[in-house]
């Protein structure tokens, strides 16, 4: 018997997407293959690594530990909606230039919750950075040039205001 | 690494929910933040035929300050009720256990009424239920002719139909590893923390082999002074250390004291000797309770401390 499916409606990245999704679609998976958005990336299914991190009404959320048709009607932001167009966001600047990535599976979920934590607290501690990205695991760059890229996504942030 | 399928029920109302859960039994799981469910059914270690997903009872998301307590709905994320001044004001013990629930982004989702009911010994929030004495409500379909058992009974009509609610205290609602007195049928629609008294203080200390991840032990504290600031009443209830919340009264070994020179290292021996700690990959029964010897003096002297500055 085929499994039931449930018709949803998302804006994601300020776009309104439909999907018929059965109850258990996770919203990591709805977004990478009934919308074909590959950015955000699937580690661990289990709430630990942190990669699946998108925006869900603008609060990061892990979207392997969330059911595509709870959120229904509600805006998901991913790691492709970050940029201004062309120009990517200071947070992903912030990135590039102090190296805060290598392999890059880890990143679109640390871009996501730093995106969050950075319009939070627009000048964070070291403390306060390292709390912040404590649901994040890098297994490649190390974390070291992870913290220096917080501290100058919140600069860059603060010379364009 | 996917969830089996589940029949996915999305309720307008508690009535309609409790609808669903009075049909379906035992057959039927609740998903609020999904935050301890949502793993579970990935690595299918849980398999319910039907899932009754209460994220649209927006009416269950409130955090209430009472004057002898919070009050705190099961749709309330743990950030909102961490960063809740008026619940930290009147019973601090939520916002410093909340600062170890998980990380932030899982707290933005996970529920406290959620965590109560999932009822993981491991967990910070059934250890401050019940040290505070707080409880947790249940309501189930049913009307004027069936009133449920239960410590005390009230009745609501919602939309649609009656519906009868009973309240649980801590220490019957925690009946063994991830059980708890909800029975089939059952919805929480909220939970209890009584305020802190006057004179009193409250800590949590807990020592986990990662940030963020389930504590090897841990220890939550609350310490009463009487108007010549001795201590009148000292209690801590132990994380992974038994199976369920461990509540050990340690007044007597405190002594009727100033906290300076109060009992404290006899205090956490007396709760080392109540513990029944596990071992496990992550650490041994032996070492665990070592640290809830030492977590448990460090809490309790901190609490006492709040107590003295409160």
């Amino acid at each position: 018997m085929a499994e039931r499916t449930h018709d949803i409606t998302l804006v994601v990245n300020g776009t309104v997407r439909r999907a018929a999704v059965p109850g258990r679609r996770l919203l990591s998976d709805c977004l990478r293959h009934d919308l074909g958005l590959t950015g955000t990336h699937v580690g661990c299914e289990h709430g630990v690594c942190g990669c699946c991190t998108v925006l869900l009404d603008g609060e990061p959320v892990r979207s392997c530990l969330t059911f595509a048709v709870t959120v229904d009607g509600r805006e998901i932001t991913t790691v492709e909606g970050l940029a201004d167009g062309e120009r990517m966001s200071p947070v992903q600047r912030a990135f590039a230039e102090c190296h805060g990535l290598q392999c890059g599976f880890c990143t679109p979920g640390f871009l996501c919750t730093v995106t969050a934590l950075l319009r939070d607290n627009p000048v964070p501690t070291d403390e306060e950075v390292l709390e912040g990205i404590s649901g994040n695991l890098c297994r490649c760059t190390g974390y070291q040039n992870i913290v220096k890229a917080v501290h100058r996504a919140a600069e860059i942030m603060a010379e364009e205001s | 690494m996917k969830p089996p399928p589940f029949d996915y029920h999305a309720p307008r109302s508690v009535a309609e929910a409790l609808d669903v859960l009075a049909a379906e039994g035992e057959r039927a799981k609740v998903l609020a933040g999904g935050q301890s469910l949502i793993p579970l059914l990935n690595m299918r270690l849980a398999a319910p035929g039907h899932l009754v997903d209460i994220n649209r009872l927006t009416g269950l998301a409130g955090v209430e300050v009472e004057p002898d307590g919070v009050r705190i709905g099961a749709l309330a994320r743990h950030a909102e009720v961490e960063r809740s001044e008026p619940a930290a004001a009147a019973q601090p013990l939520l916002r410093q256990a909340l600062g170890l629930v998980a990380h932030p982004v899982v707290r933005n989702r996970g529920t406290v009424v959620g965590s109560l009911v999932h009822a993981d010994p491991a967990a910070e929030l059934p250890a401050v239920l019940t040290l505070l004495g707080g409880s947790v409500r249940l309501a189930r379909r049913g009307g004027p002719g069936t009133p449920a058992a239960g410590s005390s009974t009230a009745q609501d009509v919602a939309a649609g139909g009656s519906f009868v609610v009973r309240d649980v205290a801590a220490g019957e609602f925690f009946t063994g590893p991830l059980e708890s007195a909800a029975g089939p049928g059952e919805l929480a629609v909220s939970a209890f923390f009584p305020a802190l008294p006057p004179r009193s203080g409250t800590a949590f200390r807990e020592v986990a082999r990662r940030h963020g991840d389930y504590a090897l032990a841990g220890v939550a504290a609350l310490v009463v002074l009487d108007d010549d600031l001795r201590i009148t009443s000292a209690a801590v209830a132990c994380v992974s250390a038994g199976p369920v919340p461990l509540l050990v009264d340690v007044t007597g070994e405190c002594g009727h004291r100033p906290p300076a020179s109060a009992g404290w290292a006899g205090a956490a021996r007396a709760v080392q000797d109540r513990a029944e700690p596990e071992d496990d990959i992550h650490a041994t029964a032996g070492y665990r309770r070592h640290l809830i010897g030492v977590l448990a003096e460090r809490a309790l002297r901190d609490a006492a401390r709040e107590a003295l500055n409160g």
